[in-house]
C-alpha cells in the first residue's frame, strides 16, 4: 500500500506538470515511443486474433503462443543460420505452416459446431502447445541475442533505444502492408466477402475454406513477426512466453471491436501507452494488469461490441 | 381356472414390474446416486480417518476443493452455457478474505471450527458478491466477450491481492494459525460438497433449473416466453461463485494462500475438469475432478520428473479430442451410432426370443400379409359409398 507522502511524492507532482518542466516533457515524449512501439507489437498480435475472429468466426486462444513457438524457432533458427533476418523469415514462414496445420487438424473439424466447443478446443491446444515446448526445449529460461549492441540515440535529453524505433518502424510498415493488402488484392477483399457473409460470398464462387487457411496463415506470420519485435527487447523465452503478450493482446482486439482491423490496431497501441505510462508512475507500476483489464471492462460495459467493432442485430 | 390364474399372476408381476418402472422414471436414480456415494464415502472417512496418513487425507482435502470448484463452474458452463474463465478468481477471493477475517477474529474466538464456519461464511458471500459483480457484464455480452471479460477479473483479482500489503503481498498470507487438521478439515470438505450438491441439484432439476437451461439453449426465445434472464444469470453466477469461494476457504484452511496460485492455468484446469466429465453433468464432474486430482498429486511420484510433464500434453489431447468427438457435425451419425447407450441396449438387452412367437403363431397366420388389389378398391367404395359421403353431396343432387 503506498502512503499518503508517496502519494504526494514528486514524480506524480512533476507528472501533472510535465509540460512546464522540459525534461519531463521529454521524459514524456519517451514514454509515448516506447508505448507506441510495444502498441505496434501487442497490435500485430491483435490484429490475428481479430482476423481469424472475423473470417473464421472463432476466438484463436492458441494464438498467443505462436508467439512461443516461433520464439523457439528463432532460438534455434539463430543457433543455426547466425543472421537474425534470415532467422526471422524462416521463422515467420514455419509458423504460416504451423498455424494452417492447426486449423487443419483443430478446428476445420469444428466447422459449425457451437462456439463454446470451439473456444475450450483452441484452450486445449494453447495447453498442448505449452507442454510441448516444456518437454521439448525445459523448463528454464533461454535467452537469445537477435542483434548485438543496437545502442541508444539521444535527441537531447531524450534517450531512445534503437531497438524500439525499429519496432515502431516496422509495425508501420507492416500494417501499412496489411490494409493494402487486404483492401486493394483479390485475396484480400474476398478476405473481407466472407467476413461479411459467408454464404453469400461461397455463392459468389469464393472457396471459403481457402480463405481461411490463408488468415490462419496471415495471423501466424503476424505473431511470428510479434515474437520477433518481443524478443528484441526482452531476450527471454519460456513455455509460457507467449501467454501474457497473448491475452494482452486478445484484450486490445476485444477493446478494439473483435472482427475490426483499425480497431485492433487502436487496441493495441492503445493498450502499449497504458503499461509504459503506468511504469512510470510508480504506485500504479504492480497494478499494470489490473488497470488494463479494467479498461477492458469498462469499455464492454459501455460499447459491448468494442470502441470500432460493427453491431449486429440478433435475429431468430 | 389354472388360466386364468396364470393371467391374473402374470397381470400382477407386470403392473409391479410397471410399478417399479414408473418410480425409477419419476426418481431418476442418476440424481441421487452422487449424495449415496459422497455419503458413503463421508462415512468410510469418519470411521478409519484415525488411522488415515496426512499424505491420504491432503489428497482428498485437494480433491474435496476439485470437485467444489468443478462442479459450480459446471454450473456456469453446462447449464447456463457461458464460459467462465476466471474460477479461479472466485476461489482467490474466498481464500484471502475468508483467511483473514478468521485471522482476525482468531484472538476473539477460541473454538477452530466456529472460526471455520465463520471463514465459510464470510468468504463465500464476499465471492458471491463478486458474481454478482461479474454477472452484471454478463447481461450486456455474451459468449467469446463474456469469457474475455471473465478472465480479465481473474486476473485483477489476483494482481490487486498480490500488491496489497494487507494480505501478505507477494509472498502470500501467513495463516498458520488458523490452519485447521487436515484429518479433519477433508471431511468437512465432503460434508460441503454435499450442501452443495443438494442446492445445485435441486436447482437443476426445479422450474429454474429449466429456465436455466432454456437460456442456454436459446436466450431470445426464453425471453420470449417471460424468463427472466437478467435476474437467473447474475443468480447461477452468485451461486457458483459462492461455492468457489467455500473451495478458496478450505485452500486458506490447510495452505497458505499465494495469488499465484489462483491463476489463469488454474481455471483452465478446472475448465479441462468440467469439459472432460461431460458439460451439464453433475456426476461427471465429480469423477473427472477425483480423477484428475488424484493423478496431478500421484503421477510426479510415480513418474521420473520428466515424463510428468506428460500428463499435461495428455490432458490437452484429452481436451481437445473429446471436444471434437462431441461436436464435430461430420461425426454426428458415428457418434448416434456408437454412442454409450445403444451398445449398452445392444449388451443388456434379450434378443427376440423365437419360442415366444411361436406360442401366438396362429394369431400371426390370420392376419394378412398381402392386400388383395379387389379388396382395396371395394374398401374405397364402400367408404365412398357409406359413412363418409357428406350431406352437401345428397343436397346437391
Amino acid at each position: 500500500m503506498c502512503t499518503v507522502k508517496e502519494f504526494l511524492n514528486y514524480e506524480i507532482f512533476c507528472g501533472a506538470l510535465f509540460f512546464k518542466k522540459k525534461g519531463i516533457f521529454m521524459e514524456f515524449i519517451g514514454t509515448l515511443i516506447n508505448g507506441l512501439s510495444l502498441g505496434g507489437v501487442y497490435a500485430m498480435i491483435a490484429l490475428g486474433y481479430t482476423m481469424v475472429y472475423g473470417i473464421a468466426k472463432l476466438l484463436n486462444f492458441a494464438h498467443g503462443d505462436i508467439i512461443m513457438v516461433g520464439g523457439y524457432l528463432l532460438f534455434v533458427f539463430v543457433g543455426i543460420v547466425n543472421n537474425s533476418i534470415i532467422a526471422l523469415l524462416i521463422t515467420a514462414v514455419l509458423c504460416a505452416i504451423f498455424g494452417i496445420v492447426m486449423e487443419k487438424l483443430a478446428y476445420k473439424p469444428l466447422r459449425g459446431a457451437s462456439p463454446l466447443a470451439v473456444l475450450i478446443t483452441a484452450i486445449g491446444v494453447s495447453y498442448l502447445l505449452q507442454s510441448l515446448a516444456q518437454i521439448i526445449f525445459g523448463t528454464q529460461t533461454k535467452f537469445v541475442t537477435l542483434f548485438q549492441n543496437l545502442g541508444v540515440i539521444n535527441i537531447g535529453s531524450l534517450v531512445i533505444q534503437v531497438s524500439t524505433l525499429i519496432t515502431l518502424f516496422s509495425c508501420i510498415v507492416i500494417m501499412a502492408g496489411l490494409t493494402l493488402f487486404i483492401k486493394f488484392s483479390k485475396t484480400g477483399r474476398a478476405m473481407i466477402a466472407v467476413s461479411e457473409d459467408r454464404g453469400a460470398s461461397e455463392l459468389m464462387g469464393i472457396n471459403v475454406n481457402s480463405i481461411i487457411t490463408i488468415t490462419f496463415a496471415i495471423g501466424s506470420f503476424l505473431a511470428a513477426a510479434a515474437s520477433f519485435f518481443y524478443l528484441l527487447k526482452n531476450p527471454q523465452i519460456n513455455p509460457t512466453l507467449g501467454s501474457m503478450p497473448g491475452i494482452k493482446a486478445f484484450t486490445a482486439a476485444v477493446i478494439g471491436g473483435v472482427g475490426s482491423i483499425p480497431g485492433a490496431m487502436a487496441g493495441g497501441v492503445l493498450l502499449g501507452i497504458i503499461e509504459m505510462f503506468t511504469a512510470k508512475v510508480s504506485f500504479l507500476t504492480p497494478y499494470t494488469e489490473a488497470i488494463e483489464f479494467g479498461i477492458l471492462i469498462l469499455i464492454l460495459l459501455v460499447r459491448p461490441s468494442g470502441l470500432l467493432g460493427k453491431k449486429r442485430r440478433e435475429k431468430v | 381356472m389354472m388360466e386364468q390364474d396364470t393371467v391374473l399372476q402374470e397381470k400382477y408381476h407386470k403392473s409391479n414390474k410397471d410399478k417399479v418402472k414408473k418410480f425409477f422414471k419419476k426418481h431418476k436414480p442418476k440424481k441421487y446416486i452422487n449424495y449415496v456415494a459422497i455419503i458413503i464415502c463421508i462415512v468410510i472417512f469418519l470411521i478409519s480417518s484415525g488411522g488415515m496418513k496426512r499424505v491420504t487425507c491432503t489428497t482428498l482435502n485437494e480433491i474435496a476443493i476439485s470437485i467444489l470448484l468443478a462442479v459450480s463452474l459446471g454450473l456456469v458452463i453446462g447449464f447456463l452455457g457461458e464460459l467462465s474463465l476466471g474460477h479461479a478468481g472466485f476461489m482467490c477471493i474466498g481464500a484471502y478474505i475468508g483467511g483473514k477475517v478468521a485471522l482476525l477474529l482468531q484472538p476473539y474466538i477460541s473454538s477452530s471450527f466456529i472460526l471455520l464456519v465463520i471463514a465459510l461464511i464470510v468468504g463465500g458471500v464476499a465471492a458471491a458478491l463478486a458474481g454478482v459483480l461479474i454477472g452484471l457484464p454478463a447481461l450486456r455480452l455474451k459468449g467469446d466477450y463474456l469469457a474475455i471479460v471473465t478472465l480479465a477479473f481473474g486476473e485483477i483479482v489476483r494482481s490487486v491481492f498480490r500488491n496489497i500489503n494487507f494480505f501478505g503481498g507477494v509472498m502470500g498470507m501467513d495463516t498458520k494459525g488458523i490452519q485447521y487438521d487436515v484429518r479433519k478439515l477433508f471431511i468437512i470438505g465432503f460434508f460441503l460438497i454435499l450442501i452443495m450438491l443438494a442446492v445445485i441439484q435441486n436447482i437443476v432439476y426445479s422450474k429454474h433449473g429449466r429456465a436455466i437451461t432454456a437460456i442456454r439453449d436459446s436466450e431470445i426465445a426464453s425471453k420470449a416466453t417471460g424468463i427472466n434472464v437478467t435476474r437467473y444469470k447474475i443468480f447461477v453466477f452468485a451461486i457458483s461463485a459462492f461455492f468457489a469461494g467455500l473451495a478458496g476457504v478450505i485452500y486458506a484452511f490447510c495452505k497458505n494462500p499465494t495469488a499465484d496460485a489462483f491463476s489463469y492455468n488454474k481455471s483452465i484446469e478446472v475448465l479441462v475438469m468440467v469439459v472432460l466429465g461431460g458439460m451439464g453433468n453433475v456426476n461427471g464432474s465429480i469423477l473427472s475432478a477425483t480423477l484428475i486430482t488424484f493423478l496431478n498429486l500421484k503421477l510426479p511420484t510415480w513418474l521420473p520428473p520428466n515424463l510428468a510433464v506428460l500428463k499435461n500434453i495428455l490432458y490437452s489431447l484429452i481436451l481437445i479430442v473429446i471436444v471434437i468427438y462431441n461436436n464435430a457435425p461430420k461425426l454426428k451419425s458415428f457418434r448416434d451410432k456408437y454412442n454409450f447407450k445403444n451398445l449398452m441396449n445392444k449388451i443388456f438387452k434379450p434378443k427376440d426370443d423365437a419360442s415366444i412367437i411361436k406360442n401366438d403363431a396362429n394369431k400371426w397366420d390370420r392376419i394378412p400379409t398381402k392386400i388383395e388389389m379387389n379388396e382395396v378398391l371395394s374398401v374405397d367404395v364402400n367408404v365412398e359409398e357409406s359413412t363418409t359421403t357428406p350431406d352437401v353431396d345428397k343436397g346437391g343432387r
